[in-house]
């Protein structure tokens, strides 16, 4: 018999040494994968039976359903301890993902029972996130199908190396060997195609309970491990993990009161120590590694998979987000990616549109462009696609609003796995995969410099910021920004003004006036107001920038509270009948194309900080306004 | 270098530390729900853990009913105390002016007390996340419920309808008004907890330590007279019996079990030796199948 039942004696005379023994057991989550017929659930319930995780209550519970629901006859049903809502049990089939526990002495196991239907990806994919193995259940009497290609295909994707080929129903092929055999090459040949090298393959029988947690007289052909022992053994990612380089991203800043600052985090990858000296991404400064500390007293070394908080021996910038990591060999950073998008939402995606994407800690914009593929999830083959829909799997460039520190997603989980938010439901849309970077970012490290930002702005006595006024051609824009300049200069502030119609003669002097053209001159501008409030100054921009969401990118550029966006509201009747630069009168003759007002829309500011009404208040009066409202 | 092994209670004890700290990233205001039992009494000890060497950045809500037992009180008080947190008590006023309790309001006591008292707190205070120490091994429905469980504004969980939650890679983003209830001890099992406090040695209420206690039997429980408000029915006496409490609640719903157990280990070799589930003890699930599920989806925790 099994180790379990060892272990019951144990109880009995020596709750001490049971204890003890069960203190260092070690943890395993797995996912099982097959469809409602598989006997997928059955083979749960066995094992939870087996392991004696049932109680009498829920026995009794589960002899009474058995018989009302049940599909074993006068039998007891194992599905039924695993199938949950109560709407789901009417049905006949799980709908969504559970977790199932059970242990030996050896180790904890948590489940991950998720549904094997197409239109369920999204859960198996919830499911084998968080999972160190994959039990790919086959219908002997069925071998390999379709789904099996996609559990497999699914569970390779998601990262899981640990892969179980686990062919149920032996029973009723009488236990044929030659059968077995057969769908084991089969599998052999799919597995190989699709990247897995190894898998371990067990003759099995969920109903009747042949090597579960015992040895088969019916298989004395099976030589490999039966089911549990295969999984009280099997190596862990954690260790894994721990080879790897130190990765841990901060996710809260402890500090307590002026003499402590921690960095609290989760360490994702490697080992870390006293001493050991370590850089902060994407800053660059680096620093070395004073205090790992805990409540249960410091540490010399923690690794993977612990929550510890770090002290830095130097007081460098770090906050929620950034990711500290072995200094010689840092994470790259970088602002687009290849990437595999899992789409998860009944709203299908839309490329170009800006999803919230959030890794570990870090949230940002995001934007993903027109897939270059879409993988039939059935037969691997490589699709054609504008877009994603749920449950479809595609490779697609994502391109985030600033650099973000990451590991590809085969290196590290936790740093190369993200979601994308939806901006307005805040659903969950969809789950990424990181391949690589496609930018240069990658090899540019971000070079820290000793004279920081708030040197450059204590230097000019001042606090750095950009006035960025938006609105029609012909609004006054212009005038505004020069007299406001001007006022400014008078009292000894260090400006610079950045002038739509300037800039398109030089920095911007390749973009025309599309809609794609408007938004990167608006983002190059964005850009340049950038380094200028870095370097101190207060930079004063006139440009139409019609469309509110690049307004946003160019907000999100800037440090928070130093964008100022003022809305020069000149009504289009009004600015079409000044029309200094005679623009209104070719656009309307159809000299000009793309001319906002005209052809082309203007997205007013919502809640703009300053709003100046130019049929009210002549420019002098705007100007003194806006000086005011900034220099009190 | 040699590995480390990380045991699956230490696993347990990172992951509700890494879930806390994200609430407290991401979450406006959190509050920690504190029920006085066992798994308050080893979230708040993780929560301590995660923040430490600040105190735990949240207040702590109890949901009172008026009918819990008295030594839950008395523990309440000084655990808040000792872990340096602001204590928020709230009973529900429209239930203590009607009076409902166990005895003559059956189903109505949970609901008036816990479910509606739960809302109106995190209502009154615009909590918009609330820490709960529930555990998917407990009840069929909540082996399906996410970690970062999402509410609608008006604390309705729709289990059709969650978001995916992948790795450990938890989607705080909400609309005003609504919030999450986040169950940092999901992946634990109740004998995880039980031999957690034992290693950490973590005080928990004496009510779970086997004593000679003033108790009826009634409708196939062991109900222990906490107090003169107990009802005692035509023939009725409290007898002197040696019971412990597996989960507390309130004490006239709440069934002891006889026991000798008086120290950790002897609790959790009669836990293990025994043959009935943890929530067998409470009155709330028998009333109806898929009972947990029902209220679950009506704002209870």
């Amino acid at each position: 018999m099994s180790e379990i039942y060892k272990t019951d004696a144990l109880i009995a005379e020596d709750i001490d040494k049971y204890l003890e023994i069960h203190q260092h057991k070690t943890m395993l989550r797995f996912i099982t994968c097959g469809s409602v017929d598989d006997g997928k659930s059955t083979l749960i319930g066995r094992l939870l039976y087996d392991s004696k995780m049932i109680f009498e209550d829920q026995l009794a519970t589960l002899e009474a359903d058995s018989k009302r629901v049940g599909t074993q006859g006068e039998g007891i049903d194992f599905a039924l301890l695993v199938d949950g809502l109560a709407a789901e049990r009417e049905q006949g089939i799980t709908i969504d993902v559970a977790y199932r526990f059970f242990a030996t002495e050896k180790r904890k196991f948590i489940v991950a029972d998720t549904p094997g239907h197409e239109q369920y990806t999204r859960n198996m994919v919830t499911g084998a996130s968080t999972a160190d193995l994959a039990v790919i259940l086959i219908d002997a009497r069925k071998g390999v199908l379709t789904q099996t290609r996609r559990h497999s295909y699914l569970a390779h994707l998601i990262g899981i190396r640990n892969i179980v080929l686990a062919v149920n129903k032996m029973d009723l092929i009488g236990y044929d060997q030659a059968k077995y055999d057969a769908i084991v090459a089969d599998y052999r040949t799919f597995a190989q195609s699709i990247g897995i090298t190894e898998f371990t393959a067990i003759p099995i029988s969920g109903l009747a309970g042949d090597n579960i947690t015992t040895r088969s007289a019916n298989t004395p052909w099976h030589d490999g491990p039966v089911l549990l022992e295969h999984l009280e053994t099997v190596e862990l990612n954690q260790t894994v993990e721990q080879d790897k380089l130190f990765r841990m991203a901060v996710q809260w800043v402890n500090r307590p009161n002026l003499d402590f600052r921690g960095f609290s985090g989760t360490i994702a990858t490697g080992a870390v120590k006293l001493g050991d000296e370590v850089r902060v991404l994407p800053s660059g400064k680096t620093s070395t590694i004073s205090r790992i500390v805990t409540m249960d007293g410091d540490l010399e070394q923690a690794v993977a998979g612990q929550a510890v908080t770090l002290c830095l021996a130097d007081e460098i910038d770090c906050s929620r987000g950034q990711i500290l990591c072995a200094a010689q060999n840092p994470v790259e950073v970088a602002d687009q990616f290849e990437a595999t998008v899992i789409w998860m939402d009944e709203v299908e995606m839309t490329p170009g549109r800006a999803y919230w994407l959030k890794l570990g800690p870090q949230t940002v914009s995001a934007t993903v462009a027109q897939p270059k593929y879409q993988v039939n999830v059935n037969t691997m083959e490589h699709l054609a696609a504008k877009t994603l829909d749920l449950n479809a799997i595609g490779v697609a460039t994502v391109t985030t609003d600033r650099d973000i520190p990451f590991a590809p997603y085969e290196n590290s989980r936790d740093l190369g796995g993200f979601i994308l938010i939806d901006k307005m439901t805040n659903r969950t849309v969809a789950a990424g995969l990181i391949h690589y970077s496609l930018r240069r970012a990658q090899n540019i490290h971000w070079q820290a410099t000793d004279i920081s930002r708030d040197h450059h702005a204590a230097m000019k006595n001042q606090k750095p910021m950009v006035l960025w006024m938006t609105g029609l051609s012909g609004s006054g824009k212009s005038t505004i920004a020069n007299l406001v300049e001007k006022k400014l200069a008078r009292m000894n502030r260090h400006t610079f003004l950045l002038d739509g119609d300037n800039v398109r003669h030089g920095l911007n002097k390749d973009l025309g006036f599309t809609d794609a053209d408007r938004v990167e001159n608006i983002r190059r501008v964005g850009e340049v107001a950038r380094l200028m409030t870095d370097a101190g100054l207060i930079v004063i921009t006139a440009f139409i920038s019609p469309f509110r969401s690049e307004r946003d990118m160019v907000r999100g550029m800037m440090q928070p509270g130093e964008f100022i966006e003022i809305f020069v509201d000149t009504p289009l009747e009004e600015a079409e009948k000044r029309d200094v630069k005679g623009l209104y009168a070719k656009a309307r003759s159809g000299q000009l194309k793309n001319f906002t007002g005209i052809d082309s829309p203007y997205e007013a500011p919502e809640n703009p900080q300053i709003r100046i009404d130019t049929t009210k208040i002549s420019a002098e009066e705007a100007a003194e306004l806006i000086v005011s409202k900034l220099i009190p | 270098m040699t590995h480390t092994n990380l045991t699956h209670l230490q696993r347990l004890e990172a992951e509700a530390i890494h879930i806390m700290r994200e609430v407290v990233a991401q979450a406006e205001n959190p509050v920690m729900l504190y029920s006085v039992g066992k798994d308050s009494a080893c979230m708040l000890h993780l929560a301590k853990k995660a923040f430490y060497p600040s105190p735990p950045p949240f207040p702590l809500l109890h949901v009172d009913t008026t009918w819990k037992f008295k030594a839950m009180y008395a523990m309440r008080e000084a655990a808040a105390r000792k872990a340096g947190m602001q204590l928020i008590v709230h009973q529900n006023p429209d239930a203590l002016r009607q009076g409902i309790n166990p005895f003559d309001h059956g189903s109505l006591h949970t609901d008036m007390w816990k479910t509606e008292g739960l809302k109106q707190a995190l209502d009154l205070h615009g909590f918009d996340a609330a820490f709960g120490g529930a555990r998917r091994d407990e009840e069929k429905s909540r082996a399906k419920e996410r970690i970062f469980s999402f509410r609608t504004a008006s604390h309705r969980w729709d289990p059709k309808n969650q978001r995916p939650e992948l790795w450990r890679n938890y989607n705080a983003h909400k609309a005003k008004g609504e919030s999450m209830r986040v169950f940092p001890l999901s992946n634990w099992t109740e004998l995880d907890i039980w031999q957690y406090i034992h290693l950490e040695n973590i005080e928990i209420v004496p009510l779970y330590y086997a004593a000679p206690r003033p108790t009826v039997e009634r409708d196939g429980m062991l109900l222990m007279v906490d107090d003169d408000r107990f009802p005692l029915r035509e023939g009725e006496e409290p007898v002197m019996r040696s019971v412990r409490f597996r989960t507390l609640g309130c004490y006239p719903l709440t069934g002891a079990v006889e026991s000798e157990a008086k120290t950790l280990p002897e609790i959790i070799q009669e836990m293990l030796l025994t043959t009935t589930s943890e929530r067998q003890g409470r009155a709330i699930d028998h009333d109806q199948a898929a009972s947990m599920e029902k209220k679950k989806q009506e704002g209870y925790f």
